[in-house]
């Protein structure tokens, strides 16, 4: 010990501890990116399944719209739908896809729940990744997402819907819808990590309110003023609606769409891709930064 | 051994709120460090500095040895945090929360499954494990929390604040379960707004104020600080608090204080022991009956009051005060 020549200090140090006697503590070396994000997203899971309250009154909501759009608006928005193809079978693709919204408006609020409430500071405070527990939200946020989107299509089926597409068409509309809409669970983490609380969150989550409505998802764009139509074409929503509902309904001239199948997929996957890069990012620096 | 903190010269602001001023500290390894001090004076800044949840704007930080400003990942290794409200997952069990962490922490399942039993056996809450947080009463959950950070056998717990709100009964229970872990070799450093609560857990105790150390030392040392004893009466009739307090007033180096809550008037006095013997007999001649008569050292509140001019007791009752606390 004495002729120690070491200019290492943490070699010094542990020599040091070492004569001190045994510590009772253990070097944790931290959990890896993939433990440290699954068993994150599965608190934020279990909370939503194992809170009735929130599980019940998200499934009836999306149900009682649907419902509502189906019955109270179909009959006059039938007429400007093109021939052969019922409201019923133009909405549930198009609700299908706003679903991504109205799921992303809680996401937001539980993300600012936990970090008012000491949940991130935890987090960060654990030898983890700290970009882990972003990419856990957003696992779980996809989970509910994707549940919304099971009850919403199953309320559909009910409620007179059938598709008209094959059935690998209709399985890859399925899969752009989810896709997308991972994607977008980035828009509402971010949401979350900047307001302050829940409220907060929630009142700035109506700012994505306008892209649920001035969208193809309801009614035909080309129903609206012609200013509009450029953007409620053109914006991320309507261009995964009209992808999924062509897939879904067997071609884009069978609900009214100008440009191929393939165009709306690629449109899609773009919106999809630059959303992600821009709110991941952003997402993940905010989360990850020391104050 | 190297101290477990080190920091000389941390300084963070926000706007023009400094909440650190410059604040120098050193914790000594194997003892309970308590930072004491009132709403704002920058204790959770300082543990989220330590925790490395924030990055002070100058000064040096060490942490068991590691720079927490160059290597925090090395420091997060180290650490356990409860911060001040229990971010424990009411939808989750008891044990499901502090597995989680301990899977955080890197232990491999079958591990962290056997380390958690042992944690909840530590904190008494064994037969609640299987059951769903959102049953927990506000002392049950705050020891969950506690078992959370600790469950990784951090060298270093970090608590912040752990017994605000809670009852006596839950604050005891608390402060039991904290000794234990220091008992088993575990540093610890809590903040808290209780002097009581650093006389009960401390060895050592920081008071810090505006974002600075303005005195440190064990509770001993800091109670001669105030340097004074304190006289302390409480009469039969509440009526006569008046007249004791002009009493106490003709011998005490300071105004007496009157606590009307507890029907008592204390005041500092120089050469303790005389004075006491001068007291009785005025309240004598007076006709002044009390209950209680004694001569006590200074309470941490009054080294406090004596150190900055300012009570520390954040007094429920005041509006103002409440209103900063929200």
């Amino acid at each position: 010990m004495t002729t120690t020549t070491s200019l290492d200090p943490a070699a010094t140090l542990a020599t040091e501890r070492a004569a001190a006697g045994p510590t009772p503590t253990t070097t944790v070396q931290g959990a890896g990116f993939v433990t440290a994000a699954l068993a994150t997203s599965r608190r934020s899971i279990l909370q939503f399944f194992r809170t009735p309250q929130v599980l019940m009154m998200g499934s009836i909501q999306g149900a009682l719209f649907l419902f509502m759009f189906r019955y109270v608006f179909g009959g006059a928005i039938q007429a400007s739908l093109p021939s052969g193809l019922s409201y019923v079978d133009f909405l549930v693709p198009g609700f299908l896809v706003t679903v991504i919204l109205w799921s992303g408006m809680s996401a937001a609020a539980g993300v600012a729940e936990d970090g008012a409430s000491g949940v991130y500071d935890r987090l960060r405070s654990l030898p983890i990744p700290r970009s882990a527990v972003t990419v856990g939200r957003s696992i779980a946020d996809f989970t509910l997402m994707a549940w919304g989107m099971l009850i919403t299509g199953v309320v559909g089926l009910l409620v007179g819907f059938r598709s008209h597409g094959s059935i690998g068409r209709v399985l890859l509309g399925i899969v752009v819808m989810l896709a997308f809409g991972y994607c977008f669970t980035w828009v509402f983490i971010l949401i979350g990590l900047v307001a302050e609380n829940a409220q907060a969150a929630q009142g700035m989550t109506m700012l994505v309110i306008p892209f649920s409505f001035i969208s193809s998802a309801n009614v035909p764009v080309t129903t609206m003023p012609g200013w509009m139509q450029s953007f409620a074409s053109n914006q991320p929503v309507s261009v995964a609606v009209n992808a999924v509902r062509s897939l879904m309904q067997g071609g884009p001239n069978k609900v009214g769409l100008e440009h191929s199948t393939t165009y709306w997929i690629v449109a899609t996957a773009i919106w999809g891709l630059v959303i992600m890069a821009f709110f991941g990012t952003l997402s993940v620096r905010r989360f990850s930064k020391m104050r | 051994m190297p101290p477990i903190i080190e920091a000389t010269g941390l300084t963070k602001h926000y706007g023009d709120v400094h909440a650190l001023a410059g604040l120098d500290l050193v914790a000594e390894s194997g003892r309970v460090t308590a930072l004491l001090g009132p709403n704002g004076a920058g204790k959770t800044t300082f543990i989220s500095a330590v925790a490395t949840l924030l990055k002070p704007d100058s000064g040096t930080l060490h942490v068991a040895g590691v720079d927490a400003l160059r290597d925090p990942k090395a420091v997060r290794r180290t650490i356990g945090l409860a911060g001040q409200y229990a971010s424990v997952e009411e939808a989750m069990t008891g044990l499901e929360n502090v597995e989680m962490v301990a899977r955080l922490f890197g232990l491999d399942k079958a591990t962290a499954k056997r380390r958690s039993a042992e944690v909840l056996e530590l904190l008494d809450l064994t037969d609640a494990g299987d059951r769903l947080v959102r049953t927990y009463s506000g002392g049950m959950r705050r020891r969950l929390d506690l078992g959370a950070s600790l469950v990784g056998r951090p060298q270093l717990l970090l608590l912040d604040e752990p017994t605000t709100g809670l009852d006596p009964r839950s604050r005891m229970e608390l402060w039991e379960a904290i000794r234990n872990l220091v008992a088993d070799g575990t540093d610890v450093l809590l903040t808290t707004q209780y002097l009581e609560e650093a006389d009960q857990l401390a060895r050592d105790v920081v008071i810090i104020d505006h974002g600075k150390v303005i005195a440190s030392g064990t509770p001993d040392e800091l109670k001669g600080k105030a340097g004074r004893d304190v006289i302390e009466v409480r009469p039969r009739s509440g009526s006569d608090l008046a007249g004791i307090s002009e009493v106490l007033a003709g011998v005490a180096a300071e105004p007496p204080r009157t606590d009307d809550d507890t029907q008592r008037v204390s005041a500092s006095v120089d050469g303790g022991a005389d004075q006491l013997a001068t007291v009785v007999r005025l309240l004598d001649e007076r006709g002044l009956v009390v209950d209680d008569i004694g001569l006590r050292r200074p309470t941490l509140d009054e080294v406090f009051l004596a150190l900055t001019g300012q009570p520390l007791d954040p007094s429920p009752t005041d509006p103002d005060a409440s209103a900063d606390a929200a």
